[in-house]
């Protein structure tokens, strides 16, 4: 090993030479780097790849032997069904997103309520609908929308209400989606919204009641501003899960009744996978992407500003 | 391990002498020494039906001395179609699969010509039908067998008493077991009458109108039947015609007489619309009289599969063949054409059929009156006419004879059950219904 001498009034003193990857190993961003290697390649793989796989695929003609370009959107945005996809999932999911997050509001603040030596088993039972498969719970939900057995006509009848098609008509079935999504989603909202509303200190309510503020002013000017980047973000992640969701869908009508309750993700599976065309089944699926992409970036924008400002 | 390598010339050789034999014989000899194979079957709904393949498919790498591994991939969820195009994809996985209707076309490039096992099978099992051979074959090769498990028709099961109390007619005299039809009568005109009289008295005829395949299956017969295409063999779309025209003015008569919410039926509501003894007759496999004769013994005891009704251009009924199709990439082409060959021979189709109680159909004219279907109950002889013993009926799948690359998106899109939903449930006018499926029909000329 090259060994370095330096001359001084004592001693020599002998310091071996760092190699280039030593020298590299030593600095901070190399170590970082490494740290977040296995994150990298996880994204790399998982993320990146398959992104880049389903790009790649919706530029291939539907025999997939010849690069078309951006034909197959083309295609897409002449069709009356895709156009009409459009416009149902993005009432889909922000029918379902405004529901959910309403619903998670008004629960958390009644959960927040209750003593807390109760509140754990409330919390429990509250989350069941979200711990549950949603494609076992859609399933139960699907035998009672049934519309010549199920529950709930069972009970509409026995009322002297006519039977109501739920999955039949276009207007029921998109609201039985709809309802179902929000069952499910509702306790997600719920438990962020509880814990937001734990984290906001006691002090600012009692402060705001000394000077005089009622229920509604220490909601509007307490609670929600505290509660706003919490809320900004479930609604985003949601809109997110909700926009790309397949299970409820897929189990309750498969997209029907004349495909008026497809969404983008069953709409690209028929395509796709059960039309055998695979390029065009990809191409609905990246259309998601730059809807979703704009959400996110007004959504987080919004969040970020108000970070700094704190 | 020791891997055989036949070449196909010595396999149609070897195959040609033990054909006649009985069965397709390697002279491999020592564990295993012919290699491995892999493949994937379809999941049988029948419980046992697995168990009597699995025992065939065990009996012949003995004999041949494969090691085999088997994989049952469900239809449900559709994960057989998800199973097929990650290996069509990816190039790798099973050595063969069990491919549903349209699926060999779609994947023609990748899968091995079967012309040599084919050629064989038809020698000694009696040709197929048209329907086999228009979704069978590419570019006039054979590229799959059709497989005795999953093939299917779903003709008319209907209620031997509820039909005869409420509509006059007696299907079992129209359809004697043992003997040839006599169904001239039995025609779309008398089935819209008999509809309507088994509405009016509380029995509806529970016909599925969604975008799944039973509903898209006999609302297909029904456009044959009156000469109705949406596109012609060679790809032409027609679908302006006086025939589609004819077919919705009908459709709206019937829809009237149906169940309203079958615009929502996927293909297990027609089961159990006839098991729990709502209507008089549905367009099933037998199926649904295999679950009535679990659940609902004295319903099973009054059902009887029977032809279709017959239109102006003939009497159409609906077949779904299953096919099995060796892959390009399979490392043991010869093994798998060996075991199709062995899994068609007419003692191993009857045992797959009576397994099945009589649901699997194999597609080789002489094996449409194995005893299974004469024997089975109750009643004897419900399922006498399933197989079309009599040929009474000309066996086909929606959307034929159009290309099958463009009639699987004809069938999987429902388009010809949309438009019906459209010119009933959206009371829109044939006219415009018609304009919007040409410009459907428009996208799925697509390549």
């Amino acid at each position: 090993m090259a060994m370095n001498t330096v001359a001084s009034g004592g001693p020599a003193l002998v310091r071996p030479t760092r190699t280039g990857l030593q020298k590299a190993m030593k600095r901070r961003s190399t170590i970082a780097f490494l740290m977040a290697l296995p994150l990298i390649i996880i994204i790399l793989a998982l993320v990146i790849y398959p992104a880049g796989y389903a790009l790649m695929l919706a530029t291939l003609n539907k025999s997939m032997e010849e690069f078309v370009g951006l034909e197959n959107f083309e295609f897409l945005f002449d069709r009356e069904t895709f156009w009409m996809v459009v416009w149902q999932s993005c009432l889909f999911a922000g029918s379902a997103v405004i529901f959910k997050a309403l619903i998670g509001f008004i629960v958390a603040h009644l959960v927040h309520n209750i003593p807390l030596k109760g509140q754990r088993k409330w919390r429990g039972m509250l989350l069941i609908p979200w711990v549950i498969p949603p494609a076992m719970s859609t399933l139960a939900w699907l035998w009672l929308f049934d519309s010549s057995y199920s529950a709930f006509n069972w009970i509409l009848e026995g009322l002297g209400f006519e039977r109501v098609l739920w999955l039949g008509e276009p207007g029921w079935a998109r609201f039985s989606v709809i309802l179902v999504n929000v069952w499910y989603g509702a306790p997600f909202f719920m438990i962020m919204y509880l814990a937001a509303l734990k984290s906001v200190p006691e002090q600012l309510y009692e402060a705001a009641e000394i000077d005089g503020a009622g229920w509604w002013q220490r909601m509007w000017f307490i609670t929600l501003p505290m509660m706003r980047n919490i809320i900004a973000i479930t609604v985003l992640f949601s809109l997110i899960v909700t926009f790309a969701n397949f299970d409820i869908v897929r189990v309750l009508t498969a997209g029907g009744p004349i495909d008026q309750t497809h969404v983008f993700a069953t709409y690209s599976f028929k395509l796709g996978i059960e039309s055998s065309d695979i390029p065009l089944g990809a191409a609905v699926s990246l259309f998601m992407f730059p809807l979703l992409g704009l959400a996110a970036i007004f959504i987080l924008r919004d969040v970020t500003k108000r970070g700094n400002q704190t | 391990m020791t891997r055989s390598k036949l070449t196909r010339r010595g396999f149609v050789r070897r195959g040609s002498g033990a054909a006649a034999a009985g069965i397709t014989a390697f002279n491999v000899r020592g564990a295993h020494a012919a290699g491995k194979l892999s493949m994937g079957f379809w999941d049988h709904w029948v419980p046992g039906a697995n168990d009597t393949l699995t025992k065939l498919v065990n009996d012949w790498a003995a004999k041949e001395k494969v090691e085999v591994s088997i994989d049952y991939i469900t239809s449900t969820g559709n994960k057989n179609l998800l199973t097929i195009a990650a290996e069509g994809q990816a190039k790798a996985g099973h050595d063969f699969l069990a491919f549903p209707t349209w699926y060999p076309a779609d994947y023609a490039r990748q899968l091995e010509p079967m012309d040599d096992v084919m050629g064989e099978l038809v020698k000694k099992n009696g040709a197929v039908n048209a329907t086999v051979e228009y979704l069978g074959k590419s570019g006039g090769k054979w590229i799959a067998v059709p497989a005795a498990p999953g093939s299917q028709m779903k003709p008319p099961c209907s209620r031997i008493d509820l039909m005869k109390q409420h509509a006059g007619i007696d299907v079992q005299a129209m359809y004697p077991a043992g003997a040839a039809p006599k169904a001239d009568a039995w025609t779309w005109d008398t089935f819209l009458a008999a509809a309507e009289k088994c509405h009016k008295a509380g029995v509806p005829f529970g016909l599925p109108l969604g975008q799944t395949s039973d509903a898209v299956d006999w609302v297909g017969a029904l456009f044959q039947a009156y000469g109705a295409q949406l596109a012609n063999a060679k790809g032409e779309i027609v679908v302006k015609s006086d025939a589609v025209k004819q077919v919705l003015e009908y459709s709206k008569r019937l829809v009237q007489w149906l169940p309203q919410d079958v615009f929502s039926w996927d293909d297990g509501s027609n089961n159990r619309w006839l098991v729990s003894g709502r209507g008089a007759l549905i367009m099933n496999p037998p199926s649904a009289w295999a679950v009535a004769k679990r659940d609902a013994p004295q319903i099973a005891q009054q059902l009887w599969t029977h032809g279709m009704p017959a239109g102006p251009k003939g009497r159409f009924a609906p077949f779904l063949p299953y096919f099995w199709g060796v892959w390009s990439f399979s490392k043991n082409k010869t093994a798998a054409k060996s075991l199709i060959t062995a899994l068609c021979q007419p003692a191993a189709i009857a045992q797959l059929v009576e397994a099945s109680q009589g649901y699997d159909l194999p597609s080789f004219a002489n094996l449409t009156t194995l005893k299974t279907w004469g024997e089975v109950e109750p009643p004897k002889g419900t399922l006498y006419h399933y197989p079309n013993p009599h040929s009474h009926q000309i066996q086909t799948i929606a959307a034929a004879p159009c290309p099958p690359k463009m009639a699987n998106q004809i069938y999987t899109q429902a388009t010809m059950t949309r438009m019906i939903a459209r010119v009933t449930t959206q009371n829109e006018s044939i006219d415009k219904t018609i304009d919007w499926a040409q410009k459907e029909l428009q996208g799925f000329k697509r390549a």
